[in-house]
């Protein structure tokens, strides 16, 4: 019989909150995503100045998965499997106003290269140097069953010693990022009720 | 000459988003790329959207960016010398 499969860690950032295994490690009332990220950055002390170029997308994306991996060694066989519902529409949106106007058509490479979902992930996994599957599936809500089979695969077929997981949304001042971890040790079982609790509470 | 470079590096600053680095940090010679700002491919596109959107150059060649965007200096001069606003 197959040995069960854990998670281990998790983060949440949500209504100016960051949170690791249930427990909150920043907070403020700042109302704004993009003061409110910039102030957890600095809290966070982390060294590493691509951060302010990201996308608002990236920089939750990044920031959830930086206080949960922090102490994480061997990263380079983690998996992503993320997902959203509202893709890369934040930055769709912004791009879209550089060029809406032809009179003052001045469309930024720098945007541009953000309009795309899984360039979150990707950030991800330039910082800890993943080297391993990466996916991204967007839908209305979170496909716990779609996410449970897609880490348990990568981890059964050995292309994975570990998964990152999660629900990283984001659209104007509206966002929320849960990510946590699968592996093969952990405290709580890898079901679709855990994870659907972990992400939709 | 010495108010367009001051206001090139804000401008620089600004559009690069180089959140931990102020107009005193950046030196006329120092070099933008490689060991100097450090700035990426990425960042030479926006360069040249600068240009082109407060300067009103567009520039023709991309080759010609090599040089131009060597220091503040050598884009202060092109700016000089080709702006139409």
């Amino acid at each position: 019989m197959d040995r069960p499969l854990y998670i281990s860690h998790y983060s949440k950032i949500e209504n100016g909150r960051i949170s690791v295994d249930g427990n909150a490690i920043f907070h403020t009332d700042e109302a704004q995503f993009f003061a409110f990220i910039k102030q957890a950055f600095k809290n966070q002390q982390i060294d590493y100045s691509k951060f302010y170029k990201m996308d608002n997308l990236s920089k939750l994306a990044f920031l959830a998965a930086e206080v949960l991996l922090n102490e994480e060694e061997d990263k380079e066989d983690i998996a992503l499997v993320l997902s959203n519902k509202s893709a890369s529409l934040d930055t769709d949106v912004k791009y879209q106003g550089s060029i809406q106007d032809a009179a003052n058509f001045f469309p930024s490479p720098a945007v541009f290269v953000y309009t795309l979902a899984n360039i979150c992930g990707g950030e991800i996994g330039i910082r800890h140097g993943m080297k391993s599957e990466h996916v991204f599936f967007v839908s209305d809500e979170f496909d716990a069953v779609t996410i449970f089979n897609y880490a348990t695969y990568l981890i059964k077929s050995l292309k994975a010693k570990k998964v990152l997981c999660g629900w990283v949304e984001l659209f104007e001042e509206n966002y929320k990022a849960v990510l946590y971890l699968v592996e093969e040790r952990g405290t709580a079982l890898h079901t679709t009720d855990t994870i659907n609790k972990l992400v939709k509470n | 000459m010495e108010e367009l470079k001051e206001e090139l590096k804000g401008k620089i600053i600004e559009v690069l988003n180089l959140e931990d680095i102020s107009v005193a940090d950046i030196d006329d010679s120092d070099a933008l790329f490689g060991d100097g700002l450090g700035l990426d491919s990425i960042d030479a596109l926006e360069l040249i959207v600068l240009l082109d959107k407060e300067y009103g150059i567009k520039l023709s060649d991309p080759k010609q960016g090599k040089s131009i965007f060597e220091s503040v200096n050598t884009m202060a001069d092109y700016i000089a010398k080709n702006r139409t606003k």
